[in-house]
């Protein structure tokens, strides 16, 4: 998938002027807060608990290569086919070779966003096959043709009453006359809807929320079971994961999942934490007869190496930008690409490039506040400088800007002259502001006055009336 | 020392305590020398003997937050040798010292002689609330401020040095003053140093939903300790044409808080 061409700033603005969106918005806002910290608080360790996750991501990293090749020795034990795929392209020509091999023409989805980084239903689509989403948000944003605007629920963006719209509109020819009632209604017509589907299919794709290196086995975790019914009724099931989804044992996935159902949904436990491992066995009495892990790098390798890593210590638990006040402003689809808020952030510019996300380092006010709630304690503000910093050392920061800082960077370097000058500034700005005791227009500062006063400054300097209040003493 | 005030701490009293630089800050320098001078007025009632290094300019936040690394290295250094040789340097932001105590050792991380002298300087760099709170064990006696306040918990002081209770137990000192709290205090406001001129829309949205749980909290004033938060909160407030004032919370415990408030016209209310 590629990153959208208008720029974030527009879409921000677009955001900001959209009544439904803004009434989603502000029906989830407090929601998610509270949820996290009730779960947070009942759960002394749970600081520990973040050290520990942050520790065994960490050590995973760290010996990646290891654990990677203990995993793809575990899934071939039991039958099961590894593909390594290099980045987006690779990745679904994989799929689409599995697929055309097992002679496909519906296929199955479970919630997977690195699907959608890799934009694969589009590829999927090109060769005539029929994809089904099959969690309720993803079903719901596919029939809007539209993307996830949030990595764990991703219709944050819709009010119930566009969806009871939308199903209206597409669910007729599935025998429902009349618009859904209420929420149940609608899940209900869904669960209808996808229970053929689910039957029909030819090939389930599922992400994985861990894989494990011990037993070869991929870890999902969903409140709806979708992800069940994807990978155990068709006859293929396709895993697609990021190579940073490994970890060494069961035991370590279990201290993650404790994080991650707390800081994503503030639940003890998701509904569903579903393993999967190989294909059916002989005497099984379900699962797929093919099981295919497509491993994708896609940008991965290059921030292993670097000043990035701790961004892949990310279990996509979506609590930075439930707690981020710039996602809780604009949501999720003005960020351009797949993952939005904070670790979108960071992770635009590394998989899809700084030409297509240069913007988004810099939509943040650096409150920290994401690095607070984040369960792998990454440190996503200090990212995001060191991003507008290779942004800066690259020359992608021009004009007025790059300016702008230089200038000022080069009077404070010199204090006398900067004082001699504030001092005259402030003197003008006191006298002419004073009386009222703020400007509603200022030249150069249309940026803050057009929704703000500014202040009037008081008159003088402090330095000027220190040195005053000094020979009065 | 102040009769209005008495220090906890047995070791500072008198001429003879600690010497404390005052970090002014850009900010206050040019927007408001009464908070500078309500911090000199707090810092010498808690015992301390208080200077104010004139060569001082800004913490060059707006160059590392913008990624001119190599400013603000330079800018780092240049407050490194002003300000050494002091006991505390202490100033009346949370941005501002978190970026002193907190910054200046990782961005000088590759030069072992400027580290030491940056991690030196780290170790006695102090918010004022907490340092008068924390290290100083201000009680106040005799201020008083009519009124019903809501503190705002600034981003960089919340969460990178701690700063929650020291505000508001130096605020039950002073008579007469009602402390509400607002919903969503830690909250940005939307400031955000360039954000807030970057992207307008974005943070005027944010500074509204916070004057939004402002209003609901009943209070009629709002305190904080770091100005670019309250100059974004005033801003939008005076634009909006309501009353409710802003101080910086160092003006109402100095007992400095009777003149205008932030953004408000000059003439006596």
């Amino acid at each position: 998938m590629t990153a959208h061409a208008p720029s974030f700033h527009e879409r921000a603005s677009h955001a900001l002027a959209d009544a439904n969106l803004q009434r989603s918005i502000a029906g989830l806002k407090g929601g998610f807060v509270a949820a996290r910290a009730r779960a947070v608080a009942a759960l002394p360790e749970f600081q520990a608990m973040r050290e520990a996750g942050a520790a065994i991501k960490d050590h995973t990293l760290e010996n990646l290569d290891y654990y990677l090749e203990r995993y793809e020795a575990e899934v071939l034990k039991r039958g099961g086919h590894v593909h390594w795929a290099t980045d987006a392209a690779d990745a679904c020509r994989i799929v689409r070779e599995i697929c055309a091999r097992a002679g496909a023409k519906i296929v199955t989805k479970g919630k997977s966003m690195v699907s959608e980084e890799i934009g694969l239903n589009e590829a999927l689509e090109a060769d005539g096959i029929e994809v089904i989403e099959t969690d309720a948000g993803e079903y719901i944003v596919q029939l809007a043709k539209e993307t996830p605007s949030h990595i764990v629920m991703p219709t944050i963006h819709k009010t119930t009453g566009q969806i009871t719209d939308l199903f209206h509109e597409h669910h007729r020819r599935y025998g429902f006359a009349e618009p859904a009632q209420d929420a149940a209604e609608l899940i209900g017509q869904v669960r209808s809807v996808l229970r053929a589907k689910f039957f029909a299919a030819d090939v389930g794709i599922t992400g994985a929320n861990f894989l494990i290196a011990e037993t070869g086995s991929n870890v999902i975790v969903t409140n709806e079971g979708n992800g069940d019914l994807t990978s155990t009724l068709a006859r293929v099931h396709i895993v697609t994961a990021g190579i940073e989804k490994v970890v060494p044992t069961l035991n370590d996935a279990a201290v993650l999942l404790r994080l991650l159902a707390r800081s994503a949904l503030g639940m003890d436990v998701t509904s569903y934490v579903t393993y999967a491992t190989g294909p059916r066995r002989p005497g099984d009495l379900d699962g797929p007869e093919e099981y295919h892990v497509v491993l994708i790098d896609n940008g991965r390798t290059k921030m292993l190496e670097g000043a990035y890593r701790p961004m892949l210590r990310c279990i996509r638990c979506a609590a930075c930008m439930n707690h981020c006040p710039v996602y809780m402003s604009v949501g999720g689809h003005a960020y351009g690409w797949v993952y939005p808020g904070p670790m979108g952030a960071v992770l635009t510019p590394m998989i899809a490039g700084h030409e297509k996300a240069q913007e988004l380092p810099h939509a943040c006010t650096l409150n920290g506040r994401c690095q607070q709630v984040c369960p792998v304690k990454i440190p996503l503000p200090d990212m995001l400088r060191r991003l507008r910093h290779d942004q800066w050392e690259a020359g992608f920061i021009r004009g007025a800007a790059r300016w702008g800082i230089s200038a000022w960077a080069w009077l404070a370097s010199r204090p006398r002259l900067y004082h001699a000058l504030t001092r005259m500034m402030v003197a003008v700005a006191g006298l002419t502001g004073r009386s009222r005791g703020r400007f509603r227009h200022l030249p150069l500062a249309s940026g803050w006055t057009q929704g703000r006063d500014m202040p009037a400054p008081q008159g003088e300097t402090f330095h000027v009336a220190w040195a005053k209040s000094k020979r009065r003493r | 020392m102040n009769p209005g005030c008495e220090s906890d701490t047995a070791s500072g009293a008198g001429p003879s305590g600690p010497r404390v630089a005052l970090f002014v800050t850009c900010l206050v320098d040019l927007f408001r020398p009464n908070i500078g001078f309500a911090a000199v007025k707090l810092l010498e009632d808690s015992g301390c003997v208080v200077d104010v290094p004139s060569r001082q300019v800004c913490c060059g936040q707006p160059a590392y937050n913008s990624g001119d690394t190599a400013a603000a290295q330079r800018i780092a250094k240049q407050v490194i040798e002003t300000f050494s040789g002091y006991d505390y340097v202490v100033g009346p932001s949370g941005s501002c010292m978190a970026m002193l105590r907190k910054d200046y050792p990782e961005l000088l991380k590759d030069d072992p002689a400027w580290l030491a002298r940056a991690s030196k300087l780290a170790n006695r760099c102090y918010e004022l609330m907490s340092f008068l709170a924390d290290v100083r064990g201000l009680r106040l006696k005799g201020v008083a401020y009519p009124g019903k306040v809501t503190y705002h918990d600034s981003c960089s002081g919340l969460r990178t040095l701690g700063i929650k209770a020291q505000p508001r137990r130096l605020l039950a000192d002073v008579d007469g003053l009602e402390l509400t709290e607002q919903q969503d205090a830690e909250t940005c406001c939307g400031f955000g140093g360039t954000f807030c001129v970057k992207y307008p829309d974005i943070s005027i949205k944010m500074v509204s939903d916070k004057i939004g749980n402002v209003e609901m909290s009943g209070a009629d004033t709002v305190l904080g300790g770091d100005l670019g938060c309250l100059l974004n909160i005033a801003g939008r407030l005076r634009r909006l044409g309501k009353s409710t004032r802003v101080f910086h919370t160092a003006e109402v415990l100095a007992g400095m808080a009777g003149g205008p408030g932030i953004g408000e016209p000059e003439k006596p209310r």
